[in-house]
């Protein structure tokens, strides 16, 4: 296949897949909708660690950071000062990237790799969030709620409404951030992105200003991330601490791209769309059946699964039998 | 005369109270140390970071716990078993399913280790319950004085037998044929296996001392705090927190950092409210790897 028949047939996939997606509400439940958004808000996510991650070869245990911050600033700007929703997802993109820039540039200043930049994301991941849970202004641990929506609610003012809603702007932003990742990942940005990954002091010897690019793709991931979190306080209506910035948020956003295929601009959206269920599914299990801890001994058991059997992830394999990618080498970073 | 006295005793009794509080940090801090130490272990040798590390303290936890309940065992007495156990446990999962992944990128080893964390916890709610088990006796409420210190006998045997079982590892490491493949194994694994260590076998032994010391950990730790399947995530990013300030694969570093951080807690909790006392812990943290990224201890590598 030439290359101009795989774009084609890529295309294709794409925009029959945004088809069905965009359709789909015609004959979903609002439960199986809210449940698609919670996918889209992963996938989301998910898209924004991989640049990081797939891409640029950056471990970042604590995108909770940036996610909880974009959603606090959202939720504050909107409830405690008025200000649209619409203007706050700035801050929440601007902010968090900015967090991301100078967590970065203090890590790669001091020239933190690897396993030490990762655990350097956690702390402070974690510090905010201890920091957070004292914080009288931000309600402590027990939390801060919107006011409830009236009956005189306009969804397309307040960024709030119902699943339906929630599953087209979230499936919009997950379009959105899709998109400008593909932009990124092909242009000159993107291959400096992957001579780093590769290997980062051959990728200087070359000219590449790797500090600069570095940032630049950690301030990406965090903005995105960001207005990820603030969506998450639209839809939730309320913020803790934990649910936000926990360690266990990190994780749930990181096990969806490696899941769905690392490097990969589709990866992190099979991703979502396997790990969200499944996490829903063990859930709904452990509680009917009454037994406590049931849901993390189901979700460990099938990620150790796909971990041990399917290491690059599912979609490079899926994407081959589709005939979406070439069934050569270097089918990482195509699809 | 009054206005003039009132301070002096204030200052005194704030005296004692942070020295209690100190030496309580300390004695908690000399645990932690060990449960680093076996963090540190499998770092040094593999190069492999344990995000499941804490889970294996709460294994550890609940052996205690059960050979209590069942056995009538004290804390001393569990120890061997626990150890023993968690020896197996650790020599088994890497022969199984570790080895294959010593190799493998970072992000993949972090999936590996978050779905055994899982499991374990899973495992430990679905036996257990998710309500705390605590373990009693007369030994629980002795004290012993001295000067204006007031120390907790459980929780003083505890930390004295955690430093010697860190001592004791200490010792193994640096004079048993074994100790001195494994130290091979870390500084060269291609020379290694050149002249004949069986490097499987080798990673195995690693995970399962590893595994041991967090057993051992869990089993002193046991009489201390009611021990509940969630204890675990908090234990791993403790250790984390420790052998990054001590220095990754410094055993020295380890027992440093475990001193370090147990008092900062100590002092946190204090000065703040005790839910919180790890703020001041990942303050130190972000310090120590902006300013010294190596560890307080740790020797600079070329590659990090």
């Amino acid at each position: 296949m030439t290359d101009a028949a795989l774009r084609r047939r890529q295309i294709i996939a794409a925009g029959l897949l945004t088809l069905v997606l965009l359709a789909l509400p015609l004959v979903a439940t609002d439960f199986h909708l809210s449940v698609l958004g919670l996918i889209f808000l992963h996938a989301i996510v998910g898209i924004a660690w991989n640049l990081m991650m797939g891409f640029a070869g950056q471990l970042s245990l604590g995108h909770a950071l940036y996610f909880g911050i974009g959603a606090y600033i959202v939720a504050f700007l909107s409830e405690r000062f008025g200000i649209s929703p619409w203007l706050g997802m700035l801050p929440a993109f601007i902010v968090p990237g900015l967090i991301g820039v100078a967590i970065g540039a203090l890590g790669f200043r001091f020239s933190v790799r690897g396993v030490y930049f990762a655990l350097l994301t956690i702390a402070f991941a974690e510090f905010a969030r201890i920091l957070f849970e004292h914080w009288d202004y931000v309600g402590k641990t027990a939390g801060y709620f919107f006011a409830a929506l009236t009956p005189a609610n306009r969804p397309l003012v307040s960024l709030r409404g119902g699943a339906r809603f929630f599953y087209y702007a979230l499936l919009v932003t997950m379009i959105a951030a899709w998109l400008l990742s593909m932009l990124l990942v092909n242009s000159r940005v993107g291959y400096f992105w992957r001579a780093i990954r590769e290997d980062e002091d051959a990728a200087r010897a070359l000219g590449v200003q790797a500090l600069r690019m570095k940032l630049l793709v950690v301030a990406v991931s965090a903005g995105i991330t960001g207005v990820a979190g603030g969506w998450f306080a639209l839809v939730n209506g309320s913020l803790f601490p934990d649910s936000v910035l926990g360690m266990r948020v990190s994780i749930d956003f990181i096990v969806a791209p490696i899941v769905g295929g690392l490097g990969t601009l589709f990866g992190p959206i099979l991703g979502a769309f396997i790990i969200v269920p499944l996490n829903e599914l063990s859930r709904d299990i452990s509680q009917a059946s009454g037994i406590n801890g049931l849901n993390l001994l189901i979700y460990g058991v099938l990620l150790l699964v796909i971990v041990v059997f399917a290491p690059q992830g599912c979609w490079p394999g899926i994407a081959k039998r589709l005939g979406l990618a070439k069934s050569g080498e270097a089918d990482r970073d195509q699809s | 005369m009054l206005p003039a006295m009132a301070p002096q005793q204030h200052s005194s009794f704030m005296f004692d109270l942070y020295a209690n509080v100190i030496i309580n940090g300390l004695m908690i801090g000399a645990i932690y140390a060990l449960i680093a130490t076996g963090l540190n272990v499998v770092f040094g040798v593999m190069k492999v970071v344990n995000f499941a590390h804490g889970e294996l303290v709460v294994i550890g936890m609940y052996t205690g716990y059960v050979l209590w309940k069942f056995l009538g065992l004290s804390p001393i007495a569990t120890l061997p078993i626990a150890m023993l156990g968690m020896f197996a446990l650790g020599y088994g999962f890497q022969r199984v399913i570790g080895n294959a992944f010593v190799d493998r990128p970072q992000h993949i080893q972090f999936a590996l280790y978050i779905s055994v964390a899982m499991i374990i916890t899973g495992l430990h709610a679905v036996t257990f319950g998710p309500d705390p088990r605590g373990i009693q006796s007369a030994a629980s409420f002795a004290v012993y004085r001295v000067g204006p210190l007031r120390l907790d006998a459980v929780r003083l045997h505890a930390a004295l037998t955690s430093l010697a079982v860190v001592a004791a590892l200490w010792a193994w490491l640096r004079y048993s044929i074994m100790g001195k493949s494994l130290h091979a194994a870390a500084d060269n694994l291609v020379g290694g296996r050149a002249i004949g260590i069986r490097i499987d076998h080798v990673f195995a032994v690693t995970a399962g001392l590893g595994a041991a010391c967090a057993g051992a950990a869990g089993a002193m730790i046991a009489p201390l705090y009611d021990t509940n399947p969630y204890l675990a995530g908090e234990f791993t990013l403790t250790a984390f927190i420790i052998v990054i300030v001590g220095g990754l694969a410094s055993l020295p570093g380890a027992l440093l950092g475990g001193l370090v951080i147990g008092m900062s807690e100590a002092v946190a909790a204090l000065l703040i409210t005790p839910s919180a006392k790890s703020l001041f812990s990942y303050g130190l943290l972000i310090l120590v790897l902006l300013l010294r990224p190596e560890g307080l201890l740790g020797r600079r590598e070329g590659r990090a």
